[in-house]
């Protein structure tokens, strides 16, 4: 096997020399198409070959042309200034990303085990509260957490499914293993861009995609209604889903209108509905109709302003007090963000072996908690080292990463640990994986990561692939798209 | 039961006026500047600005009735919420609103189409470029027109596009021809010059109706036959009569087609409406007053209006 591998390998190295990707140098790192190797991979090797036809010429039109055309379908966000507002793309780099069918076979086991422990996490933590009985997770750390939602408590969910939809940020390192590096269980977003990337790979690119065995995305939207419908209240059997968003000055709205369409249900605002006899209805043109599903793309916070932030215009006063009759179906969940806490993160080894009874088929990045006195030594002794995330954030934001770090920004995240040091968690700065990237002219490593989902309702479902994003600045370990980011389409191969 | 959001039937109802007014409004700076001259041969753009009763706002953003100047206000002056730029700019907004009930290719095209609008440079637009910037507006509105008959769904959203089409153009016909009777009329008096016939086809090319009125009327053109042709000849689809046909059967099929229940309101008064128009001559219509009368129908628009809007997209 090996052998035939390694002749695969120098076979498809061939007609690399003087191709698009001759004078690409991983840099060290591991590389998504060559491994640790000098020539692809041999389930990169046909990309490989088909990329080396290109001119740079040609493939900068493409990756132009790519652009121009999510710019007029509108594949967009939208920044609003005081004068006006002005439409972004996330920036799309036109060399996919590919995934092997073993490496994905593990995956997709890994993050449904992943969700389901979840699951059978937030089923606990809302009911009995065994793991902490069982100390599993220190009390405060859960009920003390500020995603911690009391109201939910005692309340059941249909199939003790909370999180409908999940968005687990995988990395690789330099040993070619992957591991999860965050969970995100409240709203997920950047599935858009997935099937969006597939279907602009296809149009631009119908000479590298022919007869290539790459597992479809496009069923998304289906996948996602099945679950929905499922999690409908017991006793409805035709269910009317809606969409929820914050509306059109929502940075997603283009993901909202885009998952809205394609499971063909109406995309909703507060506004939009009213509760009456705590059922929730929409206002039509001919009156108000029922509503018995809600993929809602709104934060706990400004649900229901009758429970929560009493400020929000966004939510729907009154929505609570149905979802806890059982007249609607929220997904995900209230309350699922103690979940994806970056502090219980740390615990979820621990969590999937008490739940499921199983050893974790992703292993976390090691992470030092640093409200434990052992893991807050280590940190402040290895600070130059190490990459500090504060919990509460999302988007990349507070974050230190030791080996890049100044002097200064060493002390400053010194002092902010000392301070209060549960705020914070520590990692060994992970060396992502790379992939080649078009930059300017010339093809380069960036780092990137991957974001697989996982939809759920009576079972779990997982989109092959999932959002690979790519730190489009050069040495850069941030994939956020508020913080230079871009997507590739990402590729699992049969 | 009906799935339409009370408030995306307004989105779509105010996305087919806005590219209808930007349709109407590059026909008439197109026709004013190839067809209108005054007694001393320069164009009157003042017109313009009194088709739209715009004086005033256009006085507090400019000091001079220039061409320069009403051409900027009418097309790419954002402050003008009614410049062609606006109106493609809220058709845009509420296609982006609603985009999941339109087709890609509808919201694609208005996308592009605002993005180009948004290029362009007031300095770019003079006189001997106008025609062939209204002529691109026109080809840009009548294609976004035919995408959606082509692709748009036709549920009760379909009916709330017509209506919106429908209600615009049949308000858009009445003002032009308000105002350029009123301009024309006295000089009827001295029949028959040349340039007096010219002004009057003028006036049918505005509305698109040139060649169908010689149809109907081959070697004649008298003001009463223009002004009956635009008001009340029925297969006209710019006529006021064939607008308001077209909008009350857009409302019917509301009931019929998707046995709403609520509406009763507006389509008393659109029915009556509409029956009164059928009725009418355009000797009623002289003996009348033609002003008067248009300011009768004008009203009769805006009640339509105001009753759909209040009845089923819950607008007070």
């Amino acid at each position: 096997m090996a052998a035939a591998q390694t002749q695969r390998q120098t076979q498809s190295a061939g007609p690399t020399t003087g191709g698009l990707l001759a004078a690409y140098d991983r840099g060290g790192y591991w590389c998504e198409l060559y491994g640790n190797g000098k020539a692809p991979l041999p389930d990169g090797a046909e990309l490989a070959r088909r990329l080396n036809a290109f001119s740079f010429a040609e493939i900068i039109r493409r990756s132009q042309q790519a652009t121009r055309e999510f710019m007029s379908l509108g594949v967009t966000f939208t920044v609003y200034t005081d004068k006006d507002a002005i439409d972004r793309i996330l920036p799309f780099d036109v060399i996919p990303r590919i995934i092997t069918r073993p490496e994905w076979q593990v995956l997709e086991k890994g993050v449904i085990q992943r969700v389901a422990a979840m699951n059978a996490f937030l089923a606990d933590i809302y009911g009995k509260q065994k793991c902490i009985k069982d100390g599993i997770i220190p009390a405060d750390l859960v009920l003390g957490n500020s995603n911690y939602r009391p109201e939910m408590v005692g309340l059941k969910v249909r199939y003790g499914t909370y999180i409908h939809i999940c968005g687990t940020d995988l990395v690789r390192g330099a040993d070619g293993k992957f591991r999860v590096l965050e969970d995100n269980g409240r709203t997920p977003s950047g599935v858009s861009y997935v099937v969006e990337n597939r279907h602009l790979m296809q149009r631009t690119f119908p000479d590298l995609v022919r007869d290539l065995p790459i597992r479809p995305v496009s069923n998304y939207g289906q996948k996602l209604a099945e679950a929905l419908m499922e999690i409908a209240p017991a006793g409805v059997t035709d269910p009317q889903i809606v969409l929820l968003s914050p509306g059109t000055y929502n940075s997603a709205y283009f993901e909202h209108i885009f998952l809205a369409r394609e499971m063909g249900v109406p995309l909703v605002e507060g506004r939009d509905l009213t509760i009456e006899d705590d059922k929730v209805f929409m206002k039509t043109i001919s009156g108000l109709a029922p509503v018995h599903v809600i993929y809602r793309r709104l934060n706990d916070d400004f649900l229901d302003p009758e429970v929560f932030n009493k400020e929000s215009m966004l939510g729907v006063p009154g929505l609570m007090r149905a979802y806890k009759k059982g007249n609607v179906a929220l997904a995900n969940a209230v309350g699922t963000g103690v979940a994806d806490d970056k502090a219980v993160y740390a615990y979820m080894p621990r969590l999937i072996r008490y739940y499921l009874a199983e050893d974790a088929i992703i292993e976390n990045v090691d992470t030092q908690i640093c409200r434990e006195a052992e893991g807050l030594k280590y940190t402040l002794a290895n600070l130059a080292k190490m990459v500090v995330k504060p919990v509460g954030e999302s988007g990349g934001y507070g974050i230190t990463i030791g080996p890049r770090a100044t002097r200064q920004e060493i002390a400053d995240c010194r002092a902010k640990l000392k301070a209060d040091p549960a705020n914070f968690i520590s990692q060994p700065m992970v060396e992502l994986s790379v992939c080649p990237t078009l930059i300017n002219r010339a093809i380069e490593p960036r780092h990137v990561d991957l974001r697989p989902f996982i939809v759920t309702g009576k079972s779990s479902w997982v989109l092959p692939g999932g959002l690979t994003r790519v730190a489009l600045r050069k040495g850069s370990l941030v994939v956020n798209s508020s913080q230079g980011g871009g997507s590739k389409d990402t590729w699992v191969l049969d | 039961m009906t799935k339409l959001l009370a408030r995306f039937a307004d989105c779509v109802f105010w996305l087919a006026r806005n590219v209808e007014r930007a349709n109407s409004l590059a026909r008439v700076l197109d026709v004013n500047q190839t067809y209108s001259y005054d007694t001393k041969g320069g164009r009157n753009w003042e017109v313009v600005l009194r088709l739209y009763t715009d004086e005033e706002e256009f006085n507090q953003h400019y000091e001079q009735i220039t061409p320069e100047n009403v051409l900027a206000f009418y097309i790419t002056d954002v402050r003008n919420a009614s410049s062609i730029r606006s109106c493609i700019r809220w058709a845009r907004e509420n296609a982006r609103t609603i985009r999941p009930l339109i087709s890609t290719e509808m919201w694609t095209h208005l996308n592009v189409f605002y993005e180009h609008l948004k290029g362009i440079d007031p300095a770019d637009i003079t006189s001997q470029s106008l025609s062939e910037f209204c002529a691109a507006v026109k080809e840009g509105c009548q294609t976004h027109i035919g995408i959606t008959r082509e692709t748009f769904y036709r549920d009760e959203a379909w009916a709330f596009y017509l209506m919106g089409q429908q209600l615009e153009r049949a308000d858009q016909t009445t003002r032009l021809l308000d105002v350029k009777y009123q301009q024309l009329l006295p000089k009827a008096a001295e029949a028959g010059s040349a340039l007096d016939v010219s002004q009057w086809h003028a006036l049918l090319r505005a509305a698109a109706g040139f060649h169908a009125f010689r149809r109907e009327h081959p070697s004649q053109t008298t003001p009463e036959a223009v002004a009956s042709f635009l008001l009340f000849n029925p297969r006209f689809p710019r006529s006021l009569l064939c607008a308001v046909n077209e909008a009350s059967q857009a409302l019917s099929s509301l009931r019929h087609e998707f046995g709403l229940r609520n509406g009763t309101l507006a389509q008393k008064q659109l029915r009556g409406f509409q029956s009164r128009l059928i009725d009418m001559t355009i000797e009623d219509v002289l003996g009348q007053g033609m002003h008067e009368t248009l300011d009768w129908a004008q009203g009769e628009l805006i009640q339509a209006t105001t009753l759909l809007r209040r009845e089923f997209c819950g607008a007070e």
